[in-house]
């Protein structure tokens, strides 16, 4: 009890001395699922990019240290006890957030969610980087694309209570008829630990000798999938693919693990939240179906009957153009 | 004697009757090639609960194990990218002067100032995964940046075996040597079975404590490079939570946490029984929501077992310490 009296009376004087030093900035927290994950890092020098045009607008970016639900509820508690302006949260678990996020509300914080989504009830208006449709689509198009005569796929995924993942899958599940020929055999999780992963993907092709490709829609399991592919000897025979970032999946390109994967980028995700929040906490845009928010070079958005609007297509990365991106994210 | 065989023998029928179940649904599990494949697996699971034991056996832990692997196996990246040239066997000497140098804090702590050791672990654990952060800012090592020499190392085979196995055997057969033939090994069971007889015995208790921290900390230091260039990535998170089955691993191979009773066949069978499980799990269909919970039960099963087989550890340890002259 005393520690948490001190947690928060260290996060309150902090507060106090960050609004001193600069009273006239508006301050924008960008909250990351953990801290350490290249794609967050990303989203931060997008944010800060947005900052820098917008001239007069602080980010605190942060997160916690694993990506736990708890972790980001204490987070979330200390920026609302910080007073800062608005919160972006891409979020560890759909609900668990929701209380924590009604009480910044509450105390005129503007939240919005991006990336991984908060139930409605607990922000504004949520930024998908692509459109969930879109992006289930992707993940098995992209493993068709190199299966002309049809084949077996299995997906491994990240913990099997990962909000968006869970959502992609039901996509991919959905876009199915699409791509006759083509049949998922197993679904998977490597719990975002690279040695999970990599377990999962052996037992995979221990499992179904057969298997054409691995669908990978995380970034830690794209990665340990690759890996386990080269170790197996079986590059050119099962094709890694998903959603990975291009610094991490260039080897796996460079091996032949991966023929393509796809990604939106983390940088345009990082400058659209920022600027999103800035117009909802300026009050020049209002979060309600069918409003339109400006996010600075990369358009407007347009928010469907769940407020909630899509950034862009997913971009598909191969050994063509790996080169032209690995040395920025 | 008979004892401490009785129960490496229940672990050794327990894994027997895994592997048959696991082949009665996926045969494919028990080829020579697939075991050789889990053992590789295993390996640094087998590495680090033979040093946990050490430590354990002093009535100590190590909960900062996991932290120092990805610390360490994050600077050999490091380096790795930065002077590529470096070869592999400075590395590996690095890696294990790094991870003594965390066990030797832990070690340090815990002897001079007399802080409990799950205490100082837990400070520490906290501590390396933090340096990380400092180190790298949170960015990833990956794949391509790491050179060819880095990455084979650990895969490459001798007499079908790749080195990450050899080297948990290598470990196995020189920490099985140090426990059995040396005072240090006769200390570290005298020290556990009973700290205040030990003192009149003239042996330093807190000296001994420390050497079980130094030498898990360099097992933990040599495996976070094997690590790192097995997955070819390296990021704060890796082995995540790992320092719980390395204790799982310990708890059922028959290590006593009250310390005292330990056997280096034990350690090592406990933590093949654990990697076992966890590489069948993932081939014989079994839903992701069961796993943990499988895992969990064969854990407790195991030690149920073993609190049976080890109600007069008294007597053990007095043997072991006689065999050991």
């Amino acid at each position: 009890m005393k520690l948490t009296r001190l947690l928060t009376s260290v996060a309150v004087a902090t507060g106090l001395f960050a609004g001193s030093a600069s009273a006239e900035d508006m301050r924008i927290a960008l909250v990351a699922k953990a801290l350490g994950i290249g794609f967050f890092e990303a989203a931060a020098k997008g944010a800060e990019e947005a900052a820098s045009e917008l001239g007069d607008v602080e980010i605190i970016y942060t997160g916690p240290t694993d990506t736990t639900a708890e972790g980001q509820i204490e987070v979330i508690n200390s920026l609302i006890a910080q007073n800062v302006d608005a919160i972006a949260v891409s979020a560890n678990d759909t609900d668990a957030l929701v209380p924590t996020l009604k009480k910044a509300m509450q105390r005129g914080i503007t939240v919005i969610s991006w990336d991984s989504g908060v139930a409605e009830e607990g922000r504004q208006m949520h930024l998908n980087p692509s459109s969930n449709p879109l992006i289930g689509n992707m993940i098995i198009k992209l493993a068709a694309d190199h299966l002309p005569d049809g084949g077996e796929v299995a997906v491994l995924s990240a913990t099997t209570t990962s909000t968006n993942q869970n959502i992609w899958i039901e996509e991919m599940n959905k876009a199915m008829e699409n791509y006759p020929g083509i049949e998922v055999v197993a679904t998977v999780y490597g719990d975002d630990l690279a040695d999970k992963s990599y377990r999962e993907a052996t037992g995979l092709m221990q499992s179904y000798p057969d298997l054409d490709a691995i669908i990978a829609p995380t970034s830690v399991g794209i990665v340990a999938a690759a890996q386990a592919v080269v170790d197996a000897g079986k590059v050119g025979e099962v094709n890694v693919t998903g959603l990975g970032l291009p610094s991490e999946m260039a080897g796996a390109i460079e091996s032949g693990a991966s023929q393509s994967f796809a990604i939106w980028n983390p940088i345009d995700l990082g400058y659209s939240a920022t600027m999103i929040a800035y117009h909802l906490a300026k009050g020049d845009a209002t979060a309600e179906p069918g409003a339109s928010i400006p996010m600075g070079r990369m358009g407007e958005v347009t928010l469907d009957d769940t407020t909630s609007g899509a950034m862009a297509d997913p971009f598909v990365y191969d050994a063509a153009n790996i080169a032209d991106f690995k040395d920025i994210f | 004697m008979s004892l401490l065989k009785s129960r490496e023998a229940i672990l050794v029928a327990a894994i027997l009757l895994l592997l048959a179940g696991v082949a009665s649904r996926f045969p494919g599990f028990i080829t020579p090639r697939n075991l050789v494949a889990v053992f590789t697996d295993t390996a640094p699971l087998v590495i680090l609960a033979l040093g946990q034991m050490v430590v354990i056996l002093t009535r100590s832990i190590d909960l900062s194990v996991a932290a120092n692997l990805a610390l360490t196996g994050m600077v050999c990246a490091l380096i790795n990218v930065s002077f590529p040239g470096v070869p592999v066997a400075v590395l590996i000497a690095l890696a294990l002067g790094l991870g003594a140098l965390m066990g030797a804090i832990n070690g340090f702590f815990v002897w001079k100032l007399s802080i409990p050791p799950i205490v100082v672990t837990l400070g520490t654990m906290t501590i390396f995964r933090g340096v990380i952060f400092l180190l790298t800012n949170g960015s990833w090592v990956n794949s391509h940046q790491m050179s060819m020499a880095f990455k084979s190392f650990p895969r490459e085979a001798i007499l079908g075996l790749p080195v990450l196995g050899w080297v948990a055997v290598i470990v196995t057969l020189g920490l099985g040597l140090v426990m059995s033939r040396t005072t240090l090994g006769r200390a570290f069971f005298a020290v556990g079975g009973n700290p205040h007889a030990s003192v009149y015995t003239g042996i330093n208790v807190g000296r001994t404590q420390f050497l079980a921290f130094v030498i898990s900390g360099m097992l933990a230091g040599l495996t976070g490079y094997l690590w790192v260039a097995r997955y070819a990535v390296a990021y704060v998170d890796i082995a995540g939570g790992f320092e719980l089955d390395v204790v799982a691993a310990c708890v059922i191979g028959g290590v006593s946490i009250a310390g005292g009773v330990a056997t280096v066949a034990g350690a090592v069978l406990g933590a093949l029984f654990l990697g076992i499980i966890k590489n069948a799990l993932p081939v014989i269909d079994v839903s992701p929501f069961w796993q943990l919970a499988i895992s969990g039960a064969a854990i407790i099963i195991a030690v149920t077992f073993n609190s049976r087989a080890g109600r007069s550890k008294g007597r053990v340890i007095l043997k072991s310490a006689e065999h050991a002259q």
